[in-house]
């Protein structure tokens, strides 16, 4: 992993505009309209699904056992109505908003405060622990459910919040990601200099690294809100039908004895649009991220 | 912590000279003042690294030794008493035919997931590795699968792979094929399933190829055509061999992730659901685990499951990760 991270070079952008000067000599010659043409395909073929659950949901169900219209009709919020009355809608939004967001944020502080400690703190054992923390990402822990479930049947936190959000609060992904950052963007003059000054670790940490760490507490805290969000298979076992999240509560929807697909999907469709919306505004720092990300880790 | 120190009391980055009145005391070696930074210094890093480690071990290595522990036992949800039973499990597991079913049907998904979903990310990541206007657009385009709901579009999936009024079996028809019971065939249903994680992983992995390929250094392309190397032999000679370490990344993360498959085959159809179709014929491993522990209630038996595929991850993993160095090196001249 680490082979990588040494190899890094000037960003993209950087060589990509460089090489306008130039035209025409390598691999960076303007491309043509096949491939154009191949990416709208692509691109066309990850928005149709979406389009789908959208279209399904705007029409009576029984319009699609005699023809597959291709326009969305007028019946969404009818339908939109519907999957209110079968599931608790709101409740579920509100408590996926609440899991996600108390996971995000502790999962930023924790990370960062480790990362920080990893990658500019000198202490006995600091590589073997930090090899360990990379090592923990090659673990399935979700294999660990059963017990993980049975205590928390015994502490009487099945059904609730807590039990969800516990396990999450801090990351390995978290932990490796902001020491790869903090060791580059934090200068140990600066930390040297605070120290000198006689900061206290903790003040060393709040005023010289948080601020410089922004960018990349920002990015961790979108993936983690995103990977919450999405996480099913746990909050299924440990959470009940009237205290769910949402994807929880989208599986109820399905699982009905007779399937109304403009039903499901309008449910599919309420349930994506806020993450459409958050992707349009914050789509440009996913996609740095995760090329950062690619680059480090 | 140490309120005597009032450094910065404002919200600069830049730390400013603290307001002191004796500059020696922190030196001066005996001061409890020096005693507390000694203190500060040697054990808040260890304080800092602790939520990690302390989390780790409570709900992610204990859960998992304490599975093995569980799978030695007749454990049965809310049962009064849990008998040893050594190895019991295991090699009831073993002559499982339905086990075995479902590691069969999780490794075919795998199978057709990873292949084709790792070469048209590397196919795709050329494509975006070229000059195109307006760059950050088609990235974000081909990334849009990633952020959707997997369970939302699981669902959505499974109405497209619907086998009367799903469209897909419409278009089939449509170029003259037959109808495919997307549900009913073993073999259909995986390729339906391995589409799916396709269809969400492919940008995503193609964004990260794409980073990997353009640090590449720009001057050992230019020595190739300097020797007059063509586009195809520069691919394969320096492209995929710098994309090594990056590739080995990604096959590793998907063997992890993918032969722990859940969401997909439990919604796939809404039916079906633990049982993984009417003859199981799309029920992976991890399903079978849920639906053995959760609602057949035998946690013994579904703690031995875990194992298993615990080891077999471990395993694939490994060999995938020795493949990949082999086979992304061999172009290395």
């Amino acid at each position: 992993m680490a082979t990588i991270a040494d190899r890094r070079a000037p960003t993209g952008a950087k060589r990509v505009r460089k090489s306008k000067g130039k035209a025409g000599s390598l691999s960076e010659r303007r491309p043509g309209f096949v491939v154009y043409g191949i990416l709208i395909a692509f691109i066309l073929g990850s928005a149709f699904p979406f389009y789908w659950s959208f279209l399904v949901a705007s029409h009576d169900d029984a319009k699609f056992t005699a023809e597959t219209p291709l326009l969305p009709g007028g019946n969404f919020f009818h339908n939109a109505g519907r999957v209110l009355d079968s599931i608790p809608f709101w409740k579920a939004l509100g408590n996926s908003v609440i899991v996600s967001g108390t996971v995000t944020v502790s999962v930023v502080i924790l990370s960062t405060l480790a990362g920080f400690a990893f990658a500019k703190l000198r202490f006995k054992g600091r590589g073997p622990l930090m090899v360990f923390v990379v090592a923990t990402l090659a673990v399935p822990t979700q294999l660990g459910i059963i017990p993980l479930y049975m205590a928390m049947a015994e502490f009487g936190w099945s059904g609730t919040l807590g039990a969800v959000i516990v396990p999450n609060l801090v990351t390995a992904f978290g932990v490796f990601w902001m020491r790869q950052y903090i060791a580059d963007a934090v200068p140990d003059e600066l930390i040297e200099a605070a120290r000198m000054d006689g900061c206290s670790m903790i003040r060393t940490f709040w005023h010289v690294c948080l601020p410089a760490v922004r960018p990349a507490a920002a990015m961790l805290g979108i993936f983690t809100f995103m990977m919450s969000w999405n996480d099913f298979l746990w909050p299924l076992i440990v959470l009940n039908a009237d205290n769910p999240t949402m994807q929880v509560a989208l599986e109820k929807l399905q699982s009905g004895y007779y399937v109304d697909n403009s039903l499901v999907l309008a449910g599919t469709t309420m349930a994506t649009v806020p993450i459409l919306i958050v992707f349009l505004v914050l789509g440009r720092q996913i996609v740095a991220g995760i090329m950062q990300g690619a680059v480090k880790g | 912590m140490t309120t005597e120190l009032t450094v910065t009391r404002g919200r600069g980055a830049e730390p400013r000279p603290p307001r002191r009145d004796d500059n020696d005391d922190i030196g001066s070696g005996k001061s409890w003042r020096y005693k507390l930074t000694r203190l500060d210094v040697k054990f808040s890093p260890y304080l800092y690294i602790a939520p990690f480690f302390v989390l780790f071990a409570v709900v992610g290595l204990f859960p998992l030794l304490y599975t093995a522990y569980i799978s030695l036992f007749d454990w049965e949800l809310g049962g009064d008493e849990q008998p040893f039973v050594g190895i019991d499990n295991y090699t009831e597991l073993l002559a499982d035919s339905q086990f075995w079913n479902a590691m069969v049907n999780t490794l075919s998904i795998f199978a057709m997931s990873t292949l084709p979903q790792i070469v048209t990310a590397v196919l795709l990541a050329v494509l975006l590795n070229t000059a195109l206007r307006g760059r950050t657009g088609w990235r974000m385009g081909v990334l849009l699968p990633y952020v959707a709901s997997l369970v939302a579009l699981t669902i959505i999936f499974g109405d497209l792979f619907g086998v009367q009024y799903g469209i897909i079996n419409d278009l089939i028809e449509m170029v003259g094929l037959d109808r495919i019971d997307w549900q009913a065939e073993r073999w259909w249903s995986h390729v339906a399933i391995a589409s799916m994680v396709n269809w969400r992983w492919t940008g995503y992995n193609a964004l990260i190829v794409l980073a990997a390929m353009q640090a590449i250094p720009r001057d050992i392309y230019e020595a190739a055509w300097v020797d007059g190397a063509s586009k195809v032999r520069q691919f394969f000679s320096i492209t995929l061999p710098m994309l090594r370490p990056t590739l080995i990344f990604v096959v590793v993360t998907s063997t992890i992730g993918g032969l722990q498959i859940f969401t997909e085959p439990l919604l796939f159809s809404p039916s079906a659901g633990v049982n993984g179709g009417a003859t199981n014929q799309y029920q992976t491993v991890v399903l079978y685990m849920y639906s053995s522990g959760f609602r057949s209630f035998d946690l013994g038996y579904a703690s031995a499951m875990a194992w298993v595929l615990f080891v077999v991850i471990i395993a694939i993993a490994g060999i995938n990760f020795m493949l990949t160095r082999k086979l992304a090196s061999s172009g290395e001249a």
